[in-house]
């Protein structure tokens, strides 16, 4: 039963070979792009998931209530820094991707190799 | 009082004038803020270095805030070594790009070339202060990203699909070594790598500390061009900006070898039982292939960028097969290769960026009988490729010389690992001396426009090659600062 219990692990590994997979076998360029982004989401959730503590809330400090449980804010800040290098990372993809199609008039890779090759 | 602020200083500088340089968008304005801003940082570098070398270390709490809690900035030997090799390169390329890039971007363009460049060289700045875990994979992503920015300025179309490569494997690396210190703060609950150390020693179970160690050393490997991993860098290199080429290939993959040196030998060494034999064991095989084979490649390589591409994979084996030996004087050698490759490059990539100033292509064939035309140039690239191949004189020949001491004294693997070294530096010969015999004694073109290059590019080249000769000559200052990082990274050992 500990194998299930602990699904959310098992959502990350999935998602991150995933997206892996895709990076290294899909031919099209936005396609490998695409892996990427999911490559990285898979990480940002490991990290959610483990700020997580059971029964706890929003780390909020209320006046008067001082036993309150917390869910660790940590995580969650280093991912929304984590998150803005993912996305300038696909930004500046899918901006190489453009000039690629302007330059081969094709994003797919084996293609781009063929026109390079002659 | 400014020098107890030069830790942050040193990322501050270029960063801040990165938006600067993009807001002046003149091209000679931006080239002067930008050389200026570089020139800082390493002032800035050399101080920290005197200070590293009076009081051997120095810490840096962003805010006040006390170490574990708030960000800390750390100078020791190794950041101070790689610190000056960053700003060092970074200044006198730019100050060849002044008119190098000229041939090579639009004018309207350079001011945005120069603000990635700065930012790319705050990025390894930041890399190499930073004390804390996460703030490298921060820096680290923002070094390459402006390094992608570099290599895709390039005027070849190909520069393109190369740094679509280089962007894909960089960013696998990066969230690989996120991912390494997920599992360690899942585990520790510090991102400092100090307090790291320490807190790993009350962890229970080890296991997800070891996976941990697994991601961050085979992600950074990408990043670091560890063979098998480099198939990224000789297109990255051979496409990018001649000057571009310079600034990178002296510091980009140094710089990932030094969060990895850090990490596998001051973090999981003394934690993980077995740790050195594993790492060595992963190490030392690939060292030796990327040494060997990388070097052949190089023998029978055309295009002379792509050449001292993959000669720059084989001189990272033999960094990495110095820290593979896991101990003070294998450490030391690969740290101060680190240092003398980083001279030897950065003066073979100016020549090529001369070269190129009247050479339509840099080919092999194509550069017959240059040398008559192009007479310093060429001397220049004949005694840095001495100083790469290691002739006694040149800083090649101390970095050498100490890894063939350190790997005698490893062992009986010792002779074997010694004779693949001068085997591979045989090699060396063989490709440096395929460039020069072109230049020599080939056939020459009848194109009357090859001139010697100009004294705004020679001189730059001039000044890094005879770095390389006082460096050979008078080794000191690099030689203390690597064995005494390679003191500080190995302290548990006797």
């Amino acid at each position: 039963m500990e194998l299930l219990g602990l699904y959310y692990y098992w959502v990350f590994a999935i998602l991150l070979m995933t997206g892996f997979y895709a990076v290294i076998a899909k031919l099209n360029l936005i396609k490998k792009l695409l892996g990427l982004s999911l490559f990285q989401a898979a990480v940002f959730l490991l990290y959610i998931t483990m700020g997580k503590v059971e029964g706890g809330t929003a780390p909020i400090l209320a006046r008067g209530s001082a036993e309150q449980l917390f869910s660790n804010p940590l995580p969650q800040v280093l991912i929304l820094t984590a998150i803005v290098v993912g996305i300038s990372t696909t930004a500046l993809g899918l901006g190489i991707v453009v000039r690629i199609k302007e330059e081969y008039g094709s994003i797919e890779e084996h293609e781009i190799l063929e026109i390079d090759r002659q | 009082m400014l020098q107890q602020h030069l830790p942050a200083l040193q990322v501050i500088v270029p960063m801040l004038s990165a938006p600067l340089v993009m807001l002046l968008r003149e091209r000679q304005l931006s080239w002067m803020l930008a050389t200026a801003a570089s020139l800082c940082a390493f002032a800035v570098s050399i101080g920290l270095t005197r200070q590293v070398l009076a009081v051997s270390e120095s810490s840096y709490l962003m805010g006040s805030w006390p170490a574990p809690y708030g960000i800390e900035l750390n100078i020791d030997s190794m950041s101070a070594l790689l610190l000056l090799i960053v700003t060092g390169s970074s200044s006198i390329a730019l100050i060849a790009g002044a008119r190098s890039l000229r041939e090579q971007i639009e004018g309207e363009r350079q001011a945005l070339f120069f603000s990635a460049w700065l930012l790319a060289l705050a990025g390894m700045c930041g890399i190499l202060v930073s004390a804390d875990a996460f703030n490298i994979f921060v820096f680290m992503e923002i070094s390459s990203l402006a390094s992608y920015v570099l290599v895709a300025g390039g005027p070849d179309r190909r520069a393109l699909p190369a740094v679509f490569k280089y962007l894909t494997m960089g960013t696998i690396g990066a969230t690989f070594y996120l991912i390494g210190i997920g599992l360690i703060y899942l585990m520790t609950g510090t991102l400092n790598l100090e307090d790291m150390e320490l807190r790993i020693h009350e962890v229970a179970d080890l296991k997800p500390i070891l996976v941990a160690a697994g991601f961050i050393t085979v992600g950074l490997a990408l990043k670091a061009a560890i063979f098998p991993l480099h198939v990224w860098l000789p297109n990255a290199y051979t496409y990018a900006p001649h000057v571009a080429t310079v600034f990178l290939a002296a510091c980009a993959t140094k710089v990932s070898l030094y969060v990895l040196l850090r990490f596998d030998l001051f973090v999981f060494q003394p934690n993980l039982a077995g740790h050195d034999l594993q790492f060595a064991y992963f190490l030392l095989p690939l060292s030796l292939l990327a040494i060997l084979i990388a070097s052949a490649v190089a023998m029978f390589e055309q295009n002379l960028k792509r050449l001292l591409a993959w000669s720059s994979v084989a001189q990272i084996g033999y960094i990495t097969l110095g820290a593979s030996l896991v101990s003070k004087a294998g450490l030391t050698a690969g740290l101060l290769h680190i240092f003398n490759h980083a001279l030897a490059k950065s003066a073979l990539f100016l020549a090529c960026a001369c070269l190129a100033m009247s050479v339509a292509k840099l080919r092999i064939d194509s550069i017959g009988g240059v040398a008559r035309r192009m007479p310093w140039t060429m001397a220049a690239f004949v005694l840095a490729g001495l100083s790469l191949i290691g002739v006694p004189g040149t800083a090649g020949f101390i970095s050498k010389w100490y890894l063939i001491s350190a790997t005698f004294a490893s062992g009986p693997t010792g002779v074997l690992l010694v004779a693949v070294i001068v085997i591979s530096s045989l090699m060396a010969v063989v490709y440096i001396w395929r460039v020069v015999e072109s230049a020599y004694f080939g056939a020459t073109t009848d194109d009357q426009a090859v001139a010697e290059a100009p004294l705004a590019l020679l001189i730059p080249t001039w000044t890094a090659v005879l770095l390389n000769l006082y460096f050979g000559l008078f080794p000191d200052i690099p030689l203390q600062l690597s064995s005494s990082a390679a003191e500080t990274l190995l302290w548990h050992q006797p």
